[in-house]
């Protein structure tokens, strides 16, 4: 008897337990009985009655606070297309994802955006190693991204449009500018990874065949705060230049330091490439006010669509929020996409590409082209000086959109960087 | 052959059901899911292995180490390294040229041979572990003070693979891998093969793991946790089964990532520092410690539900997975395996106090 009963119930026991590592595994490998049958039909997003995009950014962890605000101008610039008839007849459905600060979980979120919702494009990333994880991805599935952040070239993916600022958009430029208004000597300063590097592989390229001077090249790694040694070296050294490729929470620590040392932008030049009105926003303003930045777009840049494009934005998101370079690229680049696909009269990948070539509009930086050689942007190059209030005022532009040109094909000395 | 029958029967059903399903679960699962989601679970799977790892060291040994994902890294890192020699094609890979390296490293060249690479996934994380493991524990340090330790070890692998960015490819790690052995990586032949080649491991794995514990060796380590002076008095020397624990849990935690590379396609410093660290010693508590089975549903399942839960909720996601697992370690603190054990207990001992009753009544 007692055999017998304990055998019943380890039979139970077993069942119980199967239905529920069952259930459980299924749940976990989620959403399959809907999911699976989008896999049926490779052009859902045709087929339907919406048409699926992807949003990929960092919503968590330490790049969130920048990738945040991106998400939002895509997603204004999407309610946009969708009140104003959508698009092909359809209305966009937005698919948010969450990168988490994470590349490999970039990767993985791309996978699922593409081969799971099979989405018609993806507009997302803002590192460069996020978009690097991202990559093959995008070229194994013949996907589309739209990235919106300035990088450091030596790139071009047939399956990426590239709506930031390549080097000769912003680096070289303000190299340039720098070397005849302010002076030879250069300080180069950098968070350390792969951006500052390369761009700073570019710089130094760059002085030595316009006569400039290197005098020193400093990395700190990411999330760096105690820059004491660095302004002591800075002092000793007097550079006429600091060229700054700090990124994040290194910026604030940075330029605090430097005002509780006493320089101002009065006693040294600074140049940074990845401070924009959001970043000041941190460091505050009165320790970022007087010192320079490079970009192709400012909330204060004067054309009638930014007017409008700023109005919008703080309307739907506060008063107290403000656009910069990168925000305007993210909505800009979801109208592009959006145009291309009424040229092609599809959402197809190889069509939109196509279509996409040589696609002009007018947005709040001026008039961007996309190149169809590189699929970078036409855009004009701006150097600012920051406020006392936070925004930039542009103290000098190009006249026209510049040629992108990712691997600095067209300069003699940077001959030798790209490989 | 009946007696063969009810032994196997015996032996699958009765006294190894649960992973037996599993294990049917996991080689059926491609009838039923997409590519993309057989992929996902290939990594889980790959988890799973470095869960056995952790599971031995702490549900078993007692010894909590916080820095696995050093060795998980490692065993990525070598894998990777020949992922990526095989799709540059005798070239200097693309991050050493950005660096500002012309020549391929030494070390970087035995790396295009897969089975060195491989070996090498598990060898030196094997070897890692047996100089720390040797040093500390001989010196007799122990509870808290390894744990910090290992921490320690995982924050100077993430800084000192981040910094040698020429070498290791820094903070973007190293990705964009094209094909494995000559077969395209994206073709899903390859993938599936991939999955399948995880899950034999995996298999091995746990196998390996059993044999261990069911042997005397496996019986001194849970001996080592419950009363270490003893086993000492009794004439063991404990230093040299905690090295040993400690050098195997390591070398199926570098099997893991060699596992996860070429199913992931990226390897980066972040993915050895503390956090994947703590979330790796999480999924073993929820599952179960002490289980061997416990570790791999909770590495799985675990797994599956951030994927899920961020999916649905990309704003906040991260909360429902702080509170699913706060939940869990307070009401289970048996993980997910001890509630069907409890549940057995608690049914059991109705049972006996039934037939007591009805044994007074007569």
């Amino acid at each position: 008897m007692k055999i017998r009963f304990a055998n019943k119930f380890k039979g139970i026991a077993g069942v119980v337990t199967i239905a529920l590592v069952l259930s459980l595994l299924l749940a976990g490998c989620g959403t399959e009985k809907t999911g699976g049958s989008n896999e049926a039909k490779p052009a859902a997003t045709d087929a339907g009655d919406t048409i699926k995009v992807g949003i990929l950014h960092s919503l968590s962890g330490t790049m969130a606070i920048s990738e945040v605000s991106v998400k939002d101008a895509e997603m204004m610039a999407i309610e946009e297309i969708n009140a104003s008839g959508g698009l092909l007849g359809k209305k966009i459905e937005p698919i948010i994802e969450d990168g988490a600060s994470d590349w490999p979980k970039f990767a993985e979120k791309a996978k699922k955006l593409l081969q799971n919702d099979q989405v018609a494009t993806v507009f997302g990333c803002w590192t460069s190693a996020s978009r690097k994880a991202v990559l093959p991805v995008f070229e194994a599935n013949n996907g589309l991204l739209w990235y919106p952040v300035q990088y450091e070239g030596m790139e071009a993916s047939p399956n990426i449009f590239y709506t930031g600022a390549a080097p000769n958009q912003q680096i070289v430029p303000a190299v340039e500018w720098l070397l005849e208004n302010k002076g030879k000597k250069f300080f180069l300063l950098g968070s350390d990874y792969v951006f500052p590097r390369t761009a700073n592989k570019i710089i130094k390229a760059q002085l030595k065949a316009m006569g400039g001077e290197l005098i020193a090249e400093e990395y700190t790694p990411l999330g760096h705060t105690d820059y004491s040694t660095i302004i002591n070296k800075i002092k000793a050294t007097k550079p006429d230049v600091v060229f700054n490729t700090l990124n994040g929470d290194s910026n604030v620590a940075f330029f605090k330091q430097l005002k509780d040392a006493g320089i101002t932008s009065q006693d040294l030049t600074t140049l940074s490439v990845s401070v924009a009105e959001e970043e000041i926003r941190g460091i505050g303003a009165e320790n970022m006010k007087g010192h320079l930045v490079s970009w192709n777009y400012y909330q204060t840049t004067d054309t009638p669509e930014n007017k409008e494009f700023v109005k919008k934005y703080k309307e739907k998101y506060g008063a107290d929020r403000v656009t910069d370079d990168p925000i305007e690229a993210a909505y800009i680049q979801v109208h592009l996409w959006a145009e291309a696909v009424k040229k092609a009269g599809s959402t197809d990948v190889d069509k939109v590409r196509e279509a996409a070539k040589g696609l002009e509009y007018k947005a709040p930086e001026g008039l961007v082209k996309i190149e169809g050689e590189n699929q970078h942007l036409w855009k004009p190059v701006r150097i600012g000086e920051v406020q006392e209030d936070g925004l930039i005022k542009e103290i000098w532009s190009t006249k026209e959109a510049v040629k992108p040109d990712p691997y600095l094909k067209s300069y003699a000395w940077a001959k030798d960087l790209s490989n | 052959m009946l007696e063969i029958v009810a032994k196997i029967k015996e032996y699958f059903l009765k006294r190894n059901a649960v992973i037996s399903i599993i294990f049917v679960l996991l080689c059926l699962a491609p009838l039923f899911l997409s590519d993309f989601r057989i992929n996902l679970l290939g990594k889980f799977v790959a988890f799973a292995i470095l869960a056995l790892g952790i599971d031995l060291i702490w549900g078993y040994t007692g010894i909590l180490s916080l820095g696995h994902g050093v060795f998980f890294g490692l065993g990525a890192y070598c894998m990777a390294m020949y992922l990526k020699l095989e799709s540059s094609a005798g070239k200097v890979p693309d991050f050493m040229s950005w660096s500002g390296l012309e020549v391929m490293p030494w070390f970087w060249k035995p790396f295009a041979s897969a089975p060195f690479a491989l070996t090498m996934a598990i060898l030196i994380p094997v070897l890692l572990a047996m100089i720390i493991g040797y040093l500390t524990f001989k010196n007799r340090i122990r509870g808290v003070y390894f744990t910090i330790l290992t921490q320690a070890l995982s924050i100077i692998f993430v800084v000192l693979f981040i910094g040698q960015q020429a070498y290791t490819g820094g903070t973007n790690g190293i990705t964009n891998f094209k094909t494995i052995l000559g077969f395209s990586l994206s073709d899903p032949a390859t993938k599936l093969s991939l999955y399948y080649i995880a899950v034999l491991l995996l298999l091995a794995a746990y196998v390996f793991c059993k044999l261990i514990i069911d042997r005397r060796i496996g019986r001194v380590l849970v001996a080592i946790r419950d009363g270490e002076n003893r086993i000492r008095f009794s004439g063991y020397n404990p230093t040299v089964y905690k090295v040993f624990v400690y050098a195997i849990s390591a070398g199926l935690a570098g099997l893991a990532g060699a596992v996860y590379v070429p199913q992931v396609g990226i390897i980066s410093p972040a993915e050895m520092g503390i956090i994947p660290s703590i979330e790796m010693v999480s999924w073993v508590a929820i599952g179960g410690r002490g289980t061997l089975t416990g570790a791999i549903i909770g590495a799985v399942l675990v797994n599956s539900l951030k994927s899920v839960v961020s999916e649905s909720f990309p704003d906040i996601w991260s909360y429902f997975i702080g509170i699913t697992f706060i939940v869990i370690v307070i009401f289970m603190p048996s993980g997910l395996v001890g509630i069907y054990q409890q549940i057995k207990k608690v049914w059991r001992n109705s049972l006996l106090l039934k037939r007591k009753e009805a044994a007074m009544k007569h």
